[in-house]
């Protein structure tokens, strides 16, 4: 069952129950941003649990399995328990600067959501520089990550912090140009044109098919961007201890551990969107295909974290600026060359 | 509302620059740059160029913001290396150059007409932008990347001669 008639009829309830139509806008859109922040909050509380599943059978253990059915509401005790920690500020930490990194590393993961496009008319709002907001916002994620590192006053905070900004600002470049592929064929950075431009054609139209280069590479530079095994550097346990949020306990902790598994949601679905022909699927409802498809994305990324061993720094630098980047622009020259050549 | 906004927005933006002065330590001159520039994407927004405002985030705070507070926190400067204030002297004839420049920019901004209307849709959206920088202003765009190309060599040039 497609979800767009149900709030479009929520939205004709407002006006009908005498809200004028200002008011029943400011509702509706307070109504959405809530809905969409619990759905993200109880998708990221399933992710934890689904990681901690999936690394367990992939090393031949069972992982959580004492509270609910397979262990399903390990996550939530897990909430429960940080709820309850002290909230701890070192005395040596800057403490604006300590305060502030978490909620901006939370407020950027969670503002990408408002241009992706979660099933047919499903979209909070259609910027027409869609696909250029998620970068630009998911790029500020850095600077809380940076704040945490300096405001913790931490060697090893510090060095998590330098790390992941020379890491996300390199592989930035690889990213941004394997989606100007995508940009180029469909003539629109909208998210919905995106999407409307991979219909039909029995899925052959997916951006995958005629780009499988641009899809490499973003998914590439997505994991190192997400921070993720092979390029989690910027939290390698057997250097740093725990990277740029070493000193930060309870509540704090977990926005910082909720907005990593969002990001890793938004890369997906982004890959999904832009790549995998978004809401796009026969039979089923559109937001379940996206659903699917972006949980598929997900279990790759997870698959990546327990097959691949973790890279040197020098490796991780060398990969983005040789490899990566010059693969971006034989991609662009591709696309370009195919584009003219369907006109 | 778009009045309770911009004025948030302005006054954020010019709190946080002068901030970027008076903090005495160089982070936190920085962490106050992107909060500046941030309020000031939103007054691109208000400006219907979001186009323009989206390309603040991403290069400015994104990008070179990044680089400086690398830079910054790589040197980790206390205060006590900077060393005695240097610039004392010169004080009075910044407070004196300082307001000649307030009183020029009132001065301005007084006498230019601004245009309330006159845009239309198309305004700051990707294909607008694109056409006036490939089109109308084509030359000065390919000279800037000449010269960013220049700038480039320049420093790998400058890097080369240490080693």
């Amino acid at each position: 069952m497609e979800l767009a008639p149900i709030f479009a009829w929520i939205y004709d309830l407002l006006i009908s129950l005498g809200l004028s139509v200002a008011l029943a806008d400011l509702v509706s859109q307070i109504g959405l941003a809530v809905f969409v922040f619990s759905l993200l909050c109880v998708l990221a509380l399933f992710l934890v649990w689904w990681e901690r599943k999936i690394s367990a059978h992939i090393q031949q253990r069972f992982g959580p399995m004492m509270t609910g059915w397979h262990g399903v509401f390990q996550t939530v005790m897990d909430a429960l328990k940080l709820l309850q920690k002290e909230d701890i500020t070192p005395t040596v930490a800057d403490r604006g600067v300590f305060f502030w990194a978490p909620v901006i590393v939370f407020t950027c993961a969670f503002a990408a959501y408002i241009v992706i496009p979660f099933g047919k008319g499903l979209i909070v709002s259609d910027l027409n520089i869609g696909i250029l907001y998620i970068i630009a916002i998911t790029t500020f994620t850095i600077i809380g990550l940076m704040m945490a590192g300096w405001g913790s006053n931490n060697k090893y905070a510090l060095l998590g912090g330098m790390r992941s900004a020379a890491q996300v600002v390199s592989y930035e470049v690889p990213l941004v140009l394997s989606i100007m592929g995508v940009v180029m064929v469909t003539g629109s950075m909208s998210m919905n044109d995106i999407v409307a431009a991979q219909s039909g054609w029995a899925g052959f139209r997916w951006n995958i098919i005629f780009q499988p280069l641009g899809f490499v590479i973003y998914i590439i530079a997505a994991t190192a961007e997400a921070n993720r095994t092979p390029f989690d550097l910027p939290e390698a346990e057997q250097e740093l201890v725990a990277g740029f949020n070493i000193e930060y306990s309870g509540m704090k902790f977990a926005m910082f551990f909720l907005a990593e598994f969002v990001n890793m949601f938004t890369v997906s679905a982004i890959a999904t969107t832009v790549f995998l022909g978004g809401w796009n699927g026969p039979l089923l409802p559109s937001w379940m295909w996206f659903l699917g498809k972006t949980l598929a994305m997900v279990f790759v990324l997870m698959w990546f974290r327990w097959t691949f061993p973790r890279l040197r720094v020098d490796q991780l630098m060398e990969f983005a600026w040789k490899v990566l980047l010059p693969l971006a622009f034989v991609n662009i020259i591709y696309v370009g060359v195919l584009a003219l050549w369907l006109k | 509302m778009e009045m309770l906004i911009f004025a948030v927005a302005a006054i954020v933006a010019l709190a946080s620059a002068v901030m970027v002065i008076a903090v005495k330590n160089p982070v936190g001159g920085v962490l106050f740059l992107i909060m500046s520039i941030a309020a000031q994407t939103v007054l691109y927004i208000m400006l219907s160029g979001i186009f323009v405002a989206a390309f603040m985030i991403l290069v400015y705070a994104g990008a070179i913001m990044v680089l400086f507070l690398f830079v910054i926190m790589m040197l980790n400067l206390r205060h006590a290396d900077l060393g005695p204030d240097s610039l004392r002297r010169v004080k009075p004839l910044a407070w004196v150059f300082g307001s000649v420049l307030l009183a020029e920019l009132v001065w301005v901004s007084m006498a230019a007409s601004m245009p309330a209307s006159g845009i239309d849709e198309t305004f700051g959206s990707v294909p607008a932008v694109s056409r006036l920088l490939y089109g109308k202003f084509v030359y000065p765009f390919e000279l800037t990347s000449v010269l960013l190309l220049a700038a480039i060599i320049g420093a790998v040039v400058m890097a080369r001669k240490g080693s």
